[in-house]
This record gives C-alpha cells, sequence and structure tokens, in this order.
C-alpha cells in the first residue's frame, strides 16, 4: 500500500540530507563567524500577525482549539519582524540574526520550489542604507562563496525606484497600479501599451519603458537624470561601500521587482547561469518593524537551499 | 556576443519567425530544410510546439523563445520576461456558437449554466468570471468546431485566424477575448546574465 504524501512536499534520504547539511553548514559558519545569532521561530503563526507583516498570503490555514486562525509562515522576515519587536523590545540596535528554516507558500510545486521549503537567511534590523545594505550583500556573498559556489551574480535593484518615478511623473492612482501590475508581471509588452494609453508627454513614457530594462555595470548608473538619479545614487553609494570581490558580483537592474511586498529601498536576487530562477534574494523593509511596533530600518536575504543545491550540482556538471 | 539559445515554435509561427532569425544574422538553412531534427546547437536554435516554449524557456533550457501571446495567456503563471510583441501570427480568441439564434444565451437565461468546449480551458474560465456569467469548461484535445454541433456544448473558445473553419461549420463568433500576435520572451536569469546579448538582438528587432 501507498501512503502518499502532501503534494509539494517530499522526503530527503541521507544522500541528499548529507549534501544539503554541508551546505547549511558552511552557510552557518558564515553567518556565525559575522555575529549573526541563529533563532527559531513557531511555523505556525496567528494569521493577523503573518497579515500585519504584509508578506505572501499563507496558503495553509488550520482553527485552533479556541476557533483562533493559525497559517504556516510563508517566510521568515515577518516572523523575525514579530520576534524582534516582542523578545528585543528594548535591546540596543543593530540587530543581528540569521535562521535555517522551513517556509510553505501555494506554488506550483517544480524542483527547486516546493511548497514546503528550507531558507538560509540574516536579518539585519537597525542598520540603515547604505552601510547595512553593503553588510547584507556581504554576508551574502560571503556565504555562497563558501558553499563553493562559482558563477553566481547579484542583481540590485531599489524598489521604490519605479513607484518614485511614476509619482514623480504625475501617473494617476489607478494608472500607477496597472503600470506596477506589468512590470511586477515582467511584461513589457503590456507595459508598452499601457503607456501608450497615458497622456504623457514622449519622452516620459519612453523614460518609464526605458528605465526598467535597464541593467548591466557600473555604467548604467551614470545615464539617468531627475527622480530616477536619486535612487541610482542609493545604489552607488552601496557599490562604493563593497569590497571588490563582492562589488565584482553585483549587476545592476533597475527593473528589479521582488514579489513580497514589504521592501522599501535596495533590492537584490542572486543568479547563478546552472539555474534557471533566482537562488535567493532579499533587501531593505524600511516600514515593516514599525509595524510591529518598533520603528527600526531593517535588511535581510534569503537563499533557497534546494535551488543552490541544485545550482552547485550543475555547475559541478559543467566543470 | 554571448550565444543565445532561442526556442522557436513549429506550426503557424515557424516560418515567419525563421524569416526574423535570418534578419538577426542567424543561418537557418539547415533548420528550414531538415524537419525531423529538434535541436540545432551549431546556431542555438531549438524547435518545439508553440505551447512547449513558455516550458523550455522557464526553466532556462533556452533563454529567449517565441511564442503567440495565446499560449502566454494560457499559461499565465509561468515565470518569464515578456519583451516584445513581433506583430505577425496575429489571430483571435473568440466565444463562437452555430449561426442563428443564440444557443449559450438561453442556456445561461434557463439553466443557469452554459457548456463550452475549448482547448483553452484557464483562458476561457477567466473570461467567464471576469464577465459574470457561470460557465462549464469541457476541455477537448481534438477539433473544438464538433462540440456545439453535436450537442456537447452551447458555444466555444478558440483561437482563428480567417474564420474560414468556423464557418464551414456553421458558426458565427459572438465575442472576442482578445488578439493574440507572436510575443518574444526570455529567461528572468538569462535576461539579467546574459543582458547585453538580448538586448542586442531586441534592438535588431525593433528596427524597421
Amino acid at each position: 500500500m501507498i501512503h502518499r504524501i502532501p503534494s509539494g512536499t517530499r522526503d530527503v534520504l541521507p544522500d541528499e540530507l548529507r549534501e544539503l547539511r554541508a551546505i547549511t553548514e558552511a552557510v552557518r559558519g558564515v553567518f556565525d563567524r559575522d555575529g549573526y545569532g541563529e533563532v527559531w521561530t513557531p511555523a505556525l503563526e496567528y494569521e493577523a500577525v503573518l497579515a500585519r507583516g504584509g508578506g505572501m498570503p499563507p496558503a495553509y490555514r488550520v482553527f485552533d482549539d479556541h476557533g483562533e486562525v493559525l497559517a504556516l509562515r510563508t517566510d521568515m522576515t515577518v516572523p523575525i519582524a514579530r520576534l524582534v519587536a516582542t523578545r528585543f523590545r528594548t535591546a540596543e540596535p543593530p540587530l543581528r540574526l540569521c535562521y535555517f528554516a522551513h517556509a510553505y507558500r501555494g506554488v506550483r510545486p517544480h524542483r527547486g520550489q516546493m511548497r514546503e521549503f528550507l531558507q538560509a537567511g540574516i536579518e539585519l534590523v537597525g542598520a540603515p542604507a547604505p552601510d547595512g545594505t553593503a553588510e547584507a550583500l556581504t554576508v551574502l556573498c560571503h556565504a555562497l562563496d563558501a558553499t563553493g559556489l562559482r558563477a553566481y551574480r547579484i542583481g540590485l535593484g531599489d524598489a521604490s525606484l519605479y513607484p518614485r518615478l511614476l509619482r514623480s511623473l504625475n501617473v494617476g492612482d489607478e494608472d500607477r497600479e496597472r503600470l506596477l501590475a506589468a512590470l511586477a508581471a515582467r511584461d513589457f509588452v503590456a507595459l508598452e501599451s499601457e503607456l501608450h494609453g497615458l497622456e504623457l508627454a514622449y519622452e516620459d513614457a519612453a523614460l518609464l519603458l526605458r528605465v526598467p530594462q535597464v541593467r548591466g555595470g557600473r555604467e548604467v548608473l551614470d545615464g539617468p537624470e531627475g527622480p530616477v538619479a536619486e535612487a541610482v545614487a542609493g545604489l552607488r553609494r552601496v557599490h562604493d561601500l563593497l569590497a571588490p570581490e563582492v562589488a565584482d558580483r553585483v549587476i545592476f537592474d533597475l527593473g528589479l521587482v521582488r514579489d513580497l511586498g514589504y521592501y522599501t529601498g535596495a533590492v537584490f536576487e542572486v543568479y547563478d547561469p546552472a539555474l534557471g530562477e533566482p537562488i535567493g534574494g532579499g533587501g531593505r523593509y524600511d516600514e515593516l518593524l514599525g509595524r510591529f511596533g518598533r520603528p527600526l530600518p531593517a535588511v535581510g536575504f534569503a537563499l533557497g537551499i534546494d535551488r543552490l543545491h541544485i545550482a552547485l550540482a550543475g555547475e559541478e556538471r559543467e566543470r | 556576443m554571448t550565444a543565445l539559445t532561442i526556442a522557436v515554435p513549429r506550426g503557424a509561427l515557424m516560418r515567419e519567425t525563421l524569416d526574423l532569425l535570418d534578419k538577426l544574422g542567424l543561418d537557418t538553412a539547415e533548420v528550414r530544410s531538415n524537419d525531423r531534427k529538434l535541436l540545432f546547437a551549431d546556431v542555438g536554435v531549438v524547435t518545439m510546439r508553440p505551447s512547449d516554449v513558455p516550458t523550455y524557456v522557464e526553466a532556462g533550457a533556452a533563454d529567449v523563445g517565441i511564442t503567440g501571446k495565446d499560449v502566454l495567456t494560457e499559461q499565465a503563471e509561468r515565470h518569464v520576461y515578456e519583451l516584445l510583441d513581433l506583430g505577425y501570427g496575429s489571430c483571435r480568441m473568440v466565444l463562437a456558437t452555430v449561426d442563428g439564434p443564440d444557443p449559450s444565451a438561453e442556456a445561461l437565461r434557463r439553466l443557469g449554466v452554459m457548456r463550452v468546449a475549448t482547448k483553452y480551458h484557464k483562458t476561457a474560465a477567466a473570461y467567464f468570471e471576469r464577465t459574470g456569467r457561470q460557465a462549464e469548461i469541457v476541455e477537448v484535445k481534438g477539433s473544438v468546431e464538433l462540440a456545439p454541433l453535436t450537442g456537447l456544448v452551447e458555444a466555444i473558445v478558440d483561437l482563428t485566424a480567417t474564420g474560414t473553419t468556423l464557418r464551414e461549420n456553421n458558426l458565427v463568433i459572438r465575442e472576442e477575448l482578445f488578439t493574440s500576435t507572436a510575443r518574444l520572451i526570455a529567461n528572468p536569469v538569462s535576461h539579467k546574465l546574459k543582458a547585453a546579448a538580448i538586448d542586442a538582438m531586441l534592438e535588431k528587432l525593433r528596427a524597421p
């Protein structure tokens, strides 16, 4: 008789787990060395607490014995924001925390993205841009280096760039939503046709179409003027703080959007030629802690351990 | 320039897609002459049915690909970048019924639900949801036109270029869902790591 397991979950057997363990131990060594203390939080949280954080909506909910709605967390950033605001209410910032924990999302399961998946990440709380961002990027690169990943690059953008650009060009709220939705869907054809439908000066529409497709080396930060220049100056300040071995990994991407709602500034993703999707990512969420009553700027990232494993195996095959 | 792997759709979009690749300076002679071969590593071309293109591009097995908007609408959950409307392969996604009094309207009025046959069940379901009508989607694999003629369903949602097949089967277009054309799509990671090659390709394709 076959006893099934839920869609999007899987068993991990010793051969694979040995390899996964080697990856997490390497990453843990770096987090530990850089002063990030590991925490656990419950996999189940009150749904209202997760909703307050504004992350991805939970896919799995249950009632507890008092009729309250509990949900499986969709990431670790919101639970850690809750944890910081309650357990470290008076602690002197900055706080450096890390985790190795499973999160749960209602995705279409495929190799590299199951519904239950293991993430390794850090949260650096109370460290504003640009220094905090630069530190997070540095820890990220050191952690990836420690696993033996070679060809990876970090895409770096700013979540506030496009909304700010739209505001400065006086695009109305409804139009704004439609343009941001096209950008979030990575649909530049829809973005272009939406822009054609607006009453914008030709140069403004062209700018709104061009900016989110700008990506490349440091030279792409030199061009933009006006409202874009401000966000770009922020990225330049972060880049200036990076050691050469970290700075060389960075590709600037002015159209970078993350699927989570709480990002306020710099955002980044990890790419490797051996995998067709990002290995991980993160960014600044300067307003999230405030929603839990302890307003502090913060930055963090999460790596998908399965994806990292697949990329490492892929790089190994190509050598 | 980093070489890109390009997913090329077989079928109706293939000839114009290959013409486009010629314009990019690729030698497509072998692709045109060899109908059985699927992988052309020398020119970086893989050929497949249009509905498989998003699958290969999403996984990074191809860096970029060309497929119809109809396919992308049906597979909206795929994580791919839609970069350019290539303009060719124009056709319409339509709701059609047999000629005469509209049987789908009557079914809706009297029975509360209309039955609709289609190969595009997600597109159709989303459309009826958006327009506030209750519809039972009947997924068929073969000729959709047969379904309303035999009484299986009251309406179909299907793709049509000229409308000839519909007319030949005594079907009339009642509503148009959207117009579809060929689109250039890219893998999200290739879009970053092979940015120069993809942008160079876009620039050539945009040139008149």
